[in-house]
């Protein structure tokens, strides 16, 4: 395609189909890929800890986005659906002896069964009612995990062994990284491909306007209950790789905070947009860890200082979303855009 | 019986402190639409503001909860204009997430200059207790059901008599009718938030004086939105009714199912009542149905 096009334009209905259409979306593709491949070589083992961990908030962030972003369901209930991930493989590991992969299968399906259940409110309500009930699950899901001893053995952590398969056991990050990023690919592919598919539209279709959905043929009903039961299946897997990950599974770290956190994620990446999901896990991930980071360098310098960084942080994490919703409302993958049309249409405004 | 008596007073005096913070959060729903995620936090500025002016400043208990009432008004008129006034039309996530975000920042500021640690209690309500057929109840319990019935009246009055609750209320009905008769939509929204936050520092003080001074507080705001759907999103006296209801369920399910039982009837019940009616006991018919 010419450097000096204005727009994308189809020929064939099989071109309008393709993923990417355009030579520099295909070279951004490959130099993504290799960005992948070389990340572990490239940074430091704390920072290899932190990607890991947007890793693994890249799978729940697009199953998040599936649901809120492109499906229009707003939840609350995140940091419960990942509960009943890291709970069933976690118990279904160490309890019943299932192999790591069997149980992080079996979680994945499990977590979808239990968002289906959760989702069924949502045949009722909508917006601020909707959030307001899935509230309501998370909290009933996380008491359930505290209360429930002799499943879930209440509010004590369980611990799991290092993961092992074939022989080889897993130590480090550096081996978990080729585990985490293998399963963020692969959310990232299925998320894209999902919306190419009739299933995907018609989420697609019900956010937009429900009522036309469902003159047009779509049964909203089944589409908001697939919606809810696909964006689990991605919690349920994110929270199975938490588990195994972390060696250590308490319901602390599924407190209502985590579902703010992935909200908070999809938000300032974008919502309805897969690669945002991406940048947001990015963004919303590093920024903490830098402020850490920036803690701990000026611990010895300046330790009144270095005792207020916690604080610091949840207030950015306060400004960072108010800031990104008042002024770009559909997030990074937005001023990602808006910054390739820059440079696209350069020197012209449009 | 002894128990049940206890039960029930403590239930009512949670009650009442829900119907306050409940109170607030239906002042800006009715007024300007926004479901206020930041109620609890708003509770939380209340009691760390009367502690540091009671205890670190040692004010008067009185001019303490002035400045409570004081910051409250900043507070809300702030947030107001620079927050959710660019929310104008935006979706519900977004309204809702900014709600959220704001939450954290209050929580925030309030562990940037107090850090985490519980802090003293700032004792005002009466102390002591009164022994009624063998149940033990504390003087400031009953004082904090008074208090909260005293504001709870000041403000139906408030809605029903003075020029600017009427005024609350129209905007409410219609605000493009209310712009044309003259009303400032833009003030009375403004006074929404300023009287919500002002609720809501209320019920933080006494929660202060019943509870003590800690970061849990906040956790109070959750409870509101089971009282509020249960009354109704959008009507007053469902406040003071599904405060009670809600505030008597969970020291029962606490006393006679189990302890713990009391952070999770709440919500049960408001699944419950959404599923069946999502208006609530007193609200308007008008939700969007599926």
């Amino acid at each position: 395609m010419p450097a000096t096009a204005t727009g994308v334009f189809h020929r064939s209905y099989t071109s309008e189909l393709r993923l990417r259409h355009t030579r520099a979306e295909k070279t951004r593709l490959v130099l993504v890929a290799l960005l992948v491949l070389a990340m572990p070589f490239l940074v430091s083992p704390y920072w290899l800890t932190i990607v890991n961990q947007i890793g693994i908030a890249i799978v729940g962030a697009i199953g998040l986005n599936i649901l809120v972003g492109y499906t229009g369901q707003i939840s609350l209930g995140q940091g419960g659906f990942l509960a009943v991930g890291a709970y069933t493989s976690a118990i279904l590991h160490m309890r019943a002896d299932l192999p790591v992969p069997v149980s992080i299968a079996l979680a994945v399906l499990t977590t979808a069964v239990i968002g289906a259940f959760f989702g069924i409110p949502a045949l009722r309500l909508k917006g601020l009612y909707l959030a307001i009930a899935t509230l309501a699950s998370q909290e009933i899901i996380l008491f359930t995990v505290r209360t429930w001893d002799a499943v879930t053995g209440g509010t004590d952590a369980i611990s799991l062994p290092r993961l092992e398969m074939a022989g080889f056991v897993f130590t480090d990050d550096f081996h978990w990284y080729w585990i985490i990023a293998g399963f963020a690919v692969l959310a990232v592919i299925t998320g894209r491909n999902l919306f190419r598919t009739g299933l995907g539209r018609s989420f697609m279709a019900v956010r937009d306007q429900d009522i036309a959905a469902s003159a047009m043929g779509i049964d909203v009903t089944k589409t908001k209950v697939l919606a809810f039961a696909i964006s689990s299946a991605y919690a349920g897997l994110a929270g199975a790789l938490t588990a195994h990950y972390t060696g250590i599974v308490t319901w602390e770290r599924f407190t209502l905070d985590v579902s703010v956190l992935y909200l908070a994620i999809i938000i300032v990446g974008g919502l309805g947009s897969i690669a945002g999901s991406v940048y947001g896990a990015i963004f919303m991930i590093t920024l903490p860890a830098l402020i850490t980071r920036f803690g701990q360098d000026i611990q010895s310098a300046w330790s009144e200082a270095a005792a207020k960084v916690p604080a610091v942080q949840v207030i950015v994490f306060g400004l960072v979303i108010v800031l990104f919703l008042i002024f770009e409302p559909r997030g990074l993958n937005r001023i990602w855009q808006r910054m390739k049309d820059y440079i696209r249409f350069s020197p012209f405004r449009y | 019986m002894t128990e049940f008596f206890q039960l029930t007073l403590f239930g009512l005096s949670n009650g009442a402190i829900l119907a306050l913070a409940a109170l607030g959060f239906v002042l800006i729903y009715k007024a300007t639409g926004v479901i206020n995620f930041a109620q609890g936090h708003f509770l939380l500025i209340g009691a760390y503001v009367f502690y540091a002016a009671m205890l670190v400043f040692g004010f008067h208990w009185s001019l303490a909860i002035l400045a409570g009432i004081a910051v409250a008004i900043a507070l809300g008129v702030l947030v107001e204009r620079f927050v959710l006034r660019p929310m104008i039309g935006e979706d519900a996530i977004a309204v809702i997430m900014v709600t959220i975000g704001l939450s954290s920042m209050l929580g925030g500021g309030v562990q940037f200059f107090f850090g985490t640690s519980p802090k003293e209690t700032p004792k005002f309500l009466p102390a002591g207790s009164l022994d009624l057929a063998g149940a033990t109840i504390p003087y400031s319990r009953l004082a904090a059901i008074v208090i909260a019935a005293v504001v709870l009246t000041a403000f139906t009055l408030f809605f029903t008599r003075s020029r600017h609750g009427i005024a609350m209320r129209a905007v409410a009905d219609d605000q493009q009718a209310s712009l044309t008769i003259g009303i400032s939509v833009r003030k009375v929204f403004a006074l929404a938030w300023a009287l919500a936050a002002v609720t809501a520092v209320i019920g933080g003080i006494l929660l202060a004086d019943l509870t003590g001074v800690s970061a849990n507080l906040a956790g109070f705001g959750l409870v509101v939105f089971p009282v509020v759907i249960l009354g109704g999103l959008d009507s007053v006296p469902g406040t003071i009714v599904g405060g009670v209801i809600i505030g008597l369920l969970a020291q029962y399910s606490a006393g006679y199912i189990g302890s713990g039982f009391e952070q999770i009837v709440p919500f049960i019940v408001l699944i419950a009542i959404l599923m069946v009616r999502p208006y609530g006991l007193f609200g308007q018919t008008r939700i969007e149905r599926v």
